[in-house]
């Protein structure tokens, strides 16, 4: 009934000098992005091989950022709210990770069972965050649900910001470096490219992981229900489903999925603290965004999207426009891709898929 | 009239549940290093500030467990007795067992490696100093007992019951703030009165009783008058009430004036950072609270006032030789503040909500890497920043230390809250409200959406860009690092708690949460902490905040009102039966 009202309505602000400006800003971006391309190829500062380590390390990234995007997807499926603590989940997940994989790295295990020792530091890591992103939902979100929407959305804004300092306060400030595993040394080469064996283990693993939350969600009755409800909460219910069970697996599936991501970031980035889950969860929403939000395949192509253009763009676009040290600004670029994307383009890449009209 | 059924009672399971939920807290402020760190402040005699923090937990577990539960249609009102206190003492006591455990644990157990704040300091404070086992029995049953006590509260009158929690609250807060109270008895010249209140530490018991009785017979015969008094005054004509008003803000700023005179430097240099944090808190009002626009990334803002201010006006800032005054900085500080905020603001124009939180949050931290970046260097300093931004000038009067700077920032305060209150019921301040209540239904009724946006952005951003430049030459200088999201996330916070949309609140909510911490040094540790929970607390309890506007109140109660109403009618309908 909402639906037909609305479609009535108008539902953009019409405004031809806004969309004159907007088109302004869209060619001086693409502008920007051919010359700054351009200009970098041309002067070939960097060999294709330097070319192609950049993208695996965009891929391994991105298929970090993919797993953290899939819990902002779903969520958002479900309920049109942005859990903008998510990223806390996350890096709740990676905090634990490092305490369990110091603990191993001393017994005999870390060096004769690798990739067992490995699977229980991701296992502890992902029970943490997913016994934390159902908690948040049950403690701060539930009792909010059907307020105005800023209200939950500053809640949880509330929620990251305790989580943070939480979990400063319970295992101190200062970073926390990851042990080294002397099995995952080393790189191989694999179709031309130079893969580190991190790399390959970061980029299988979150494929795997993606693979079997899309099988759960298309083919199980869980996953099934969970549709049920992102297509409309009422009608969910009367078909006899138990709406706010689903409701907390949805936050359990996305907060495992980022706790699994919290190990798999340690393994490329060697190190965790207490501020490491604000930006990755940023830019896991933007990779959510571009893929469409609510949309699961949606959120896997946009993080390996938005991994690729961070690793990539400064070096191909900035090098080229001039701008020193343009590494540096590799968020910058991330946080563009975020403001460009909800601005031009807030449906996504593969198009949202939220029953509501986004209001 | 039909049959009552019996009253609902408390369920002890429920109880059971919130003292073990009251356990956790107190293992986790504990685990946190806050149970130490508030150790050293000692409240009266030997009872610390950390023993406050522990019996205001069990207590209020117990207190809240006893609570009776809601009265339902077609029930009798429930009424308190030992069953409730009952609850309290099994709330009381699940909660102390629980952190009679962990007082075991951790006393046994080295936890160090992994949690750093559980020391053997941390567990001989929960067991008062006692061996291990007995401690942890005597935390148990303290616990316990404040359970049980809080519970005894739900058996008391309700005004009696406010006048208990006050004047526990108000003796704490005395002990508390003995920094901000000794200054001001020296600058007015009654040192007398602090040696009679406090000892050598804490409050003296002097000071304790006096307090008490204050607080406790004001709460118990003032209740209500100042409400009364308030009507009474919206009840006077017109004329006189204005008279009334006028002679009130005299009063207002000729102590304001007094302030730094009075409570010295160090109070001084507290109130102008707390002044600063409320002007930009008085900006995002406008825009958070008025237009309903959830800006997260105000702190751009700020900085732009700060760099271009650094810029103009500091010797040793590159690319701009002519270096100008404070004064002569300000209209350029506003015009790059307009122009930031309408850069800003109109590629958001057709979004609503979260997403515009979400971008404007990268615009906030995209100006922060911006101006830490290399590229921006010669401009801007990178991480190195600007230096030695000159101090402000009034003719030959030059402005150096807290508390003349006091004044310079008073002024720009009382600016924006004056701004605040006349756009309010201004037409654009009705076209924000309209916007905020619903976009599609304001524009249809004729509000021009576009401007109404844009003229909120921009206002904000020239209030936020007055705070950077008063920020900037407090300090002397300007770094990249002070402008990232927590500052953004503050100054929501102090909007929030203070009360959307609400001037006073807005004032309170700053001087509470920014001042406060200022003076207790170790809150300072546990400020976001603090501050992420009151957001969501906030959120759950009270979303109109501490001093509501009355407007913003009935939006986001408009389902309860409508219960109300609904409630009424149906007892009217009993009643013609």
């Amino acid at each position: 009934m909402a639906e037909t009202v609305e479609a009535k309505a108008p539902r953009r602000i019409q405004l031809p000098v806004l969309d004159s400006f907007l088109w302004l800003i869209r060619l001086a971006a693409i502008f920007a992005v051919v010359w700054g391309a351009y200009f970098s190829l041309s002067s070939g500062r960097l060999s294709g091989a330097q070319w192609k380590d950049l993208v695996i390390f965009g891929l391994s990234q991105g298929s970090v950022y993919a797993l953290i995007a899939l819990g902002y997807t779903m969520v958002y499926g479900v309920l049109r709210f942005i859990n903008f603590a998510h990223g806390e989940v996350f890096m709740s997940g990676a905090m634990v990770a490092f305490f369990v994989a110091r603990g191993l790295s001393r017994t005999a295990m870390w060096t004769d069972q690798v990739f067992l020792s490995l699977f229980l530091v991701m296992l502890a890591s992902a029970a943490t965050s997913t016994v934390i992103a159902v908690a948040l939902e049950r403690i701060a979100y539930r009792p909010l649900r059907g307020k105005p929407r800023l209200i939950p959305f500053i809640t949880a804004i509330g929620a990251s910001f305790f989580l943070q300092y939480a979990i400063a306060g319970l295992f101190g400030f200062g970073f926390k470096s990851f042990p080294q595993v002397p099995a995952l040394s080393g790189s191989f080469f694999f179709a031309g490219f130079r893969v580190l064996k991190t790399q390959s283990v970061v980029i299988v693993a979150a494929v795997l992981m993606m693979i079997g939350l899309y099988l759960f969600v298309e083919r199980t009755r869980t996953g099934k229900a969970m549709r049920a409800v992102a297509e409309d909460q009422e009608i969910a219910r009367l078909m006899g489903i138990n709406v706010d069970r689903t409701i907390s697996i949805v936050f359990a599936v996305g907060g495992a999925m980022a706790g699994a991501a919290g190990f798999l970031y340690l393994l490329v980035f060697q190190q965790v603290f207490f501020l490491t889950g604000f930006i990755p969860g940023i830019k896991a929403f933007t990779a959510a965004v571009v893929g469409g939000i609510g949309n699961i395949p949606g959120a896997m192509i946009g993080g390996l999207l938005l991994g690729g253009i961070e690793s990539i763009g400064p070096s191909l676009v900035l090098t080229g426009l001039g701008i020193p040290s343009a590494h540096q600004l590799k968020d910058v670029v991330a946080f563009l891709a975020l403001v460009m994307i909800l601005i031009f383009k807030p449906s996504g890449v593969l198009g949202e898929r939220v029953a509501e009209d986004r209001a | 009239m039909t049959e009552l059924l019996a009253a609902r009672q408390v369920k002890l399971g429920d109880a059971i549940k919130t003292g073990l939920v009251a356990g956790i807290v107190a293992i986790f402020v504990s685990a946190i290093g806050m149970v130490q760190r508030f150790d050293s402040r000692i409240i009266f005699s030997s009872v610390t500030f950390s023993y406050v923090l522990l019996i205001g937990i069990f207590a209020g577990s117990g207190y809240q467990a006893a609570r009776p539960p809601l009265r339902l249609e077609g029930y009798e009102a429930p009424k308190a007795g030992v069953r409730n206190v009952l609850a309290g003492l099994l709330a009381g006591t699940a909660g102390g067992i629980l952190l009679a455990l962990f007082i075991l644990v951790a006393g046994t157990a080295n936890l160090r490696p992994i949690f750093p704040n559980i020391s053997p300091e941390l567990v001989e404070i929960l067991a008062f100093g006692r061996e291990l086992g007995l401690g942890a029995t005597l935390a148990a049953l303290a616990a316990a007992v404040l359970g049980l006590l809080g519970g005894a509260l739900q058996l008391v009158p309700q005004r009696l019951k406010k006048a208990i929690g006050g004047t526990f609250l108000w003796i704490v807060l005395f002990a508390l703030l003995r920094g901000v109270l000794a200054p001001v008895t020296r600058g007015l010249g009654i040192t007398s009165l602090t040696d009679l209140l406090y000892e050598r530490q804490g409050l003296s018991i002097a000071g304790l009783v006096a307090v008490a009785v204050v607080v406790f017979s004001s709460y118990f015969f003032l209740a209500g008058r100042v409400r009364a008094a308030r009507g009474g005054l919206e009840r006077l004509p017109e004329n006189r009430r204005r008279i009334v008003v006028l002679a009130g803000l005299a009063v207002v700023t000729l102590f304001l004036g007094a302030i730094p005179q009075v409570v010295g430097v160090f109070l001084s240099e507290v109130l102008s950072a707390a002044g600063i944090f409320l002007l930009m808190a008085l900006g995002l009002n406008i825009v958070v609270g008025f237009a309903g626009l959830l800006d997260l990334g105000y702190v751009a803002f700020f900085a732009v006032g700060a760099y271009t201010t650094a810029v103009l006006t500091s010797p040793i800032s590159p690319r701009f030789t002519p270096e100008l005054t404070f004064w002569a900085a300000l209209p350029f500080v506003i015009l790059t503040a307009a122009i930031a905020g309408i850069m800003v603001g109109t590629p958001v124009l057709r979004m609503r909500g979260d997403y515009l939180a979400i971008v404007t949050l990268g615009f906030g931290e995209i100006a922060r890497l911006l101006f830490l970046s290399d590229w921006l260097e010669p401009t801007f300093g990178a991480a190195r920043g600007i230096r030695r931004v000159p101090d402000i000038a009034l003719g030959p009067i030059v402005m150096k230390g807290p508390q003349d700077y006091y004044y310079a920032i008073l002024l720009f305060v009382l600016l924006a809250a004056y701004v605040s209150w006349a756009l309010q019921e201004s037409r654009i301040g009705r076209a924000w409200m309209a916007m905020r209540e619903d976009e599609s239904v304001a524009e249809a009724m004729g509000v021009n959406i576009v401007a109404a946006k844009l003229w909120a952005f921009v206002i904000g951003a020239i209030i936020a860009s007055f705070g950077g430049a008063l920020f900037a030459t407090r300090i002397g200088s300007v770094f990249p690092q002070t402008f990232s999201v927590v500052v953004s996330v503050t100054i929501l916070v102090l909007v929030i708690v203070g009360g959307l949309a609400s001037i006073p609140g807005v004032m309170l909510g700053a001087l509470a949460l920014v001042a406060l911490p200022e003076l207790l040094r170790e809150f300072e540790q546990f400020r976001f902490l603090i501050y992420g929970a009151l957001l969501i607390f906030m959120m759950l309890k009270r979303p109109e905040g501490l001093i509501p506007s009355r407007r913003r109140t009935r939006e986001l109660h408009e389902e309860e009102v409508e219960q109300d109403a609904w409630l009424k009618a149906e007892a009217a309908k009993q009643e013609a039966n």
